[in-house]
């Protein structure tokens, strides 16, 4: 049945899907594990524009009919838009706090924080998970990272980000255990972001 | 003596699940049980397998009673652990109880009510004096009952909505499209909707839910019920696929549904009225059929305005405890080892007594 | 189900690798990376029936099926050993279920699940470690109604918890529990531990290991993260303290390590053994090495005196 939906264009998902996204979510969980380290994918796949790859493994690993997808301007691409909803099933959403996961394509121009959904005092995980392309892990300003997951401090340099982004996650602290958390991704490669962490820039 | 480390236990274990094997099969001069035998002359414990497993699927409850040597609860525990593994495909679309072909249909409010009291297969009326009959080498040939004369009607209307004119009772949650909790997908969330109440109670233990029904009729819990309805019949499943867009029928299931009706005194809101309660359940089980529904009424106590004053109007207390499979694993795993901990304890005890003694020494010098 | 060395995702009966369906994990998988994000706040899940009883570690066995793949090797430990009938039995289900290797050698492994202890080697980064978790709430003791405890941990009131340990003080005049003994992690939320002996507790903190807690039963998933402050719940004029014993290992001589009184006859005599399986015969067999020129032979792995 599927087959007869699928346009000629559209790129395949993992090779494998069971090993593929038990591999991807084991880089995803030491990226949640050890904020701000670089961590490359080891599992190639096909990604459709204008996703990275570790993006699309990303929402192939974690994505599915239970998680409403928010795509921006750039992400949301007809191709990008009929991969997901064939390979995940997940239905997409306009509605910024619905969604489970956000895909940003173009961190420059992102909504501000608090415009996803930061969970409930009560149940904090119900929040959104912003998976977030930028152009570079390193050639960016430098910042400080401290908290669980980080011996002492590490100083990634995420490129791309707008000039509130850091002040304001900062602020975000004042809500927790309530926050999104993010994936920082280029290319192959990827950083995670868990709302735990303090930031000085 | 000398001290030897525990160790061996996967040989233990192998040869554990052998002589349960051979304890299971019994003496082999006598035949084996077949799944067939056991789906229909065990069916009553076919059902209620069926029922609180979550499958509604004969043989597979029939192989589950066979694996486990009867034993109700296990066999459950392995129907719901095989449960797990399979998708869950599509939602079907409400089922039609005025629809379903009667077999047996009373109600207790009513002499007479339109299309019928039927009797049915019952229990209820038999004298339980053990049938030797039935254990005669010869067997019990091919019983047969005798055929009504004219069929029942094909749509059968429930007793208790006949009330509804009136407004004597509550009006019934009319159907709607919001998706129903599923609790094999979803973890208990307290407050419960009466989605997740009812169907924590469809996959409650009989004897702990039968338990907690009686209660509420002996002065825990203010219950003055009446069975409006009991009927058992079967009834067609219909989904609804993606691509297709119109229902198409998936499966005819044997189902017992019970209405309770509740006697409720009003509050300056609400006028006096009737309220309900339900059961449903897959397969022939009346008695928890019956007790669901007392046990969803008393639930509703706070939904009401009544006081939550019993265990049984405790949804904090009853709807985590229903679980056969949860109870029973957690209250058999006391059989693990707990030595770590125990040797905390020890430590702990030792060092309270020594200061006791110590406490009264020093009193006894003074 | 499958044979040695075949590693299809379909074990040959109808099972998918490591038993769970994928949707399972996926939801399991999205489970455990917020509860990374939120370091001892328990994620509920949508908890399955395992194939194993409740309370007999389907939790753990829950995360560790949701994260395990070919290349892992798992070590499964109940008390601190591996040769306990429990250990026993789940190492064999993810040996049928997902042919993975199992080790006994905690530096070997790279999953390990664990019912009451921590174990004694110290774990490195790279290293997961399970948790099976009989009752995820702290709190549950003090109100064993969900609705309420779910509110003190989002308001960090944890205020009835000291005064908890408090009573024991002045009845006991020391704090009383020796086991599951709670702690704050990362300075915000109350955890437990899961029945460790509290002389476990230290090892949480700053662990370079992952930390993952299932409770199967109560449908509760939760983590500690590598390098997370983990305070055991004390007071100024008591502070928190371990176990320790008068003796040692009589096997291996430690004198660092959980013990466990062994009785060994009807007439009250005793000995203390180290819990940690590994841990003691590694020592006993680096013993044997450095006095095999005296002639003593290595004890075998049974450990027999």
């Amino acid at each position: 049945m599927k087959r007869d939906l699928a346009a000629p264009e559209l790129r395949p998902a993992f090779a494998d899907p069971v090993f593929d996204t038990q591999a991807v979510f084991r880089t995803l969980m030491s990226a949640v594990a050890y904020p701000g380290r670089i961590f490359p994918l080891d599992r190639s796949v096909s990604a459709p524009h204008p996703l990275d790859v570790a993006a699309t493994a990303l929402c192939l690993t974690l994505a599915d009919f239970e998680t409403p997808i928010w795509l921006d301007g750039r992400a949301s691409s007809d191709e990008a838009r009929s991969y997901l909803r064939f390979h995940c099933e997940a239905p997409q959403t306009t509605d910024k706090k619905s969604a489970r996961f956000a895909l940003i394509a173009d961190p420059s121009s992102m909504p501000h924080l608090m415009d996803f959904h930061p969970g409930d005092v009560e149940f904090p995980d119900r929040s959104t998970t912003l998976i977030v392309q930028v152009p570079s892990l390193t050639e960016g300003p430098t910042a400080s990272w401290f908290g669980p997951g980080i011996n002492q401090v590490i100083k990634p340099g995420i490129a791309g980000l707008p000039d509130w982004f850091w002040p304001e996650w900062n602020l975000c602290s004042e809500i927790y255990p309530m926050g999104v958390d993010v994936f920082f991704i280029s290319g192959d490669m990827l950083v995670g972001l868990p709302r735990a962490v303090r930031v000085e820039v | 003596m000398a001290y030897v480390a525990v160790k061996g236990g996967e040989r233990a274990i192998i040869n554990s699940h052998r002589l349960i094997a051979e304890e299971r099969r019994g003496n082999p001069d006598l035949a084996e049980l077949t799944i067939s035998q056991i789906s229909e002359q065990l069916g009553l414990s076919v059902d209620r397998v069926m029922n609180e497993g979550s499958i509604y699927d004969r043989d597979l409850a029939a192989l589950a009673l066979k694996q486990a040597q009867g034993d109700a609860v296990e066999a459950i525990f392995l129907l719901r652990a095989y449960r797990t593994t399979l998708p869950r495909i599509a939602v079907s679309k409400p089922i039609d109880t005025t629809r379903m072909t009667v077999r047996r249909r009373i109600s207790a409010t009513f002499k007479d009510i339109p299309g019928g009291q039927v009797l049915g297969p019952t229990y209820d009326y038999t004298h339980r004096l053990l049938d030797f009959a039935l254990a005669a080498e010869c067997g019990i040939g091919k019983p047969e009952a005798e055929l009504a004369d004219e069929p029942l009607d094909s749509v059968i209307p429930r007793v208790i909505d006949l009330f509804d004119g009136e407004g004597l009772i509550e009006a019934d949650i009319s159907e709607n499209d919001e998706e129903v909790f599923d609790l094999t997908r979803e973890p208990m969330s307290l407050p419960a909707g009466r989605d997740q109440r009812l169907q924590n109670l469809a996959r409650g233990d009989e004897g702990f839910v039968l338990g907690l029904a009686y209660s509420t009729a002996r002065g825990y819990g203010g219950a003055h019920p009446f069975v409006g309805e009991l009927r058992l019949g079967e009834v067609i499943i219909e989904i609804v696929p993606e691509d297709l867009g119109f229902p198409i029928e998936i499966a005819e299931v044997t189902i017992t549904e019970c209405q309770m009706i509740n006697q409720f005194r009003g509050t300056a809101e609400q006028p006096p009225q009737f309220t309900r309660g339900y059961g449903l359940t897959f397969g022939h089980c009346e008695r928890k059929a019956m007790s669901m529904a007392l046990v969803d009424r008393a639930l509703r106590a706070r939904e009401l305005g009544e006081d939550v004053r019993y265990p049984a109007q405790d949804e904090g207390f009853v709807l985590p405890h229903t679980d056969s499979v949860e109870a029973n694993g957690f209250v058999t795993h006391f059989k693990l080892p707990h030595y770590v901990d125990f040797q905390a304890e020890l430590q702990l005890v030792r060092q309270l007594r020594e200061q006791r003694e110590a406490d009264q020494a020093k009193e006894a010098a003074e | 189900m499958s044979g040695p060395g075949n590693k299809q995702c379909d074990t040959g009966d109808g099972y998918s690798f490591a038993y769970l369906d994928e949707q399972t994990k996926r939801m399991i998988r999205r489970t455990l990376l917020k509860a990374l994000s939120i370091p001892g706040y328990q994620v509920p899940f949508g908890g399955r029936e395992m194939p194993l009883a409740y309370g007999w570690g389907t939790g753990g066995i829950q995360v560790t099926a949701s994260i395990i793949g070919p290349d892992d090797r798992l070590k499964v430990i109940d008390q601190g050993a591996d040769d306990t009938t429990n250990a026993v039995s789940i190492r064999r289900f993810f040996e049928i279920v997902s042919n993975v290797a199992t080790t006994e050698q905690t530096a070997e492994a790279t999953i390990i699940q664990t019912r009451h202890r921590i174990p004694e080697a110290p774990l490195q980064e790279g290293q997961i470690l399970v948790y099976q978790v009989p009752q995820p709430d702290p709190l549950h003791k003090i109100d064993p109604r969900e609705n309420e405890t779910r509110k003190m941990h989002a308001y960090a009131e944890y205020g009835a918890m000291q005064v908890t340990l408090y009573e024991d003080i002045a009845r006991f005049g020391r704090i009383a529990r020796t086991y599951d003994y709670p702690a704050m992690v990362n300075a915000r939320h109350l955890m437990s531990p899961s029945p460790i002996p509290k002389f476990d507790n230290p090892k949480m903190e700053n662990n370079p290991a992952i930390q993952l807690f299932g409770a199967g039963r109560e449908k509760r998933i939760y983590a500690v993260p590598p390098y997370t402050s983990v305070r055991s719940l004390d007071f100024d004029d008591h502070p928190f303290e371990v176990q320790t014993w008068k003796g040692c290992c009589a096997l291996c001589s430690s004198t660092v390590s959980y013990l466990d009184e062994v009785v060994t006859d009807d007439r009250g005599g005793r000995m203390f053994v180290c819990s940690d399986t590994d841990y003691c015969n590694k020592r006993q067999a680096d013993r044997a090495l450095t006095t095999e020129t005296g002639g003593i032979v290595a004890p075998d792995e049974g450990a027999k005196l």
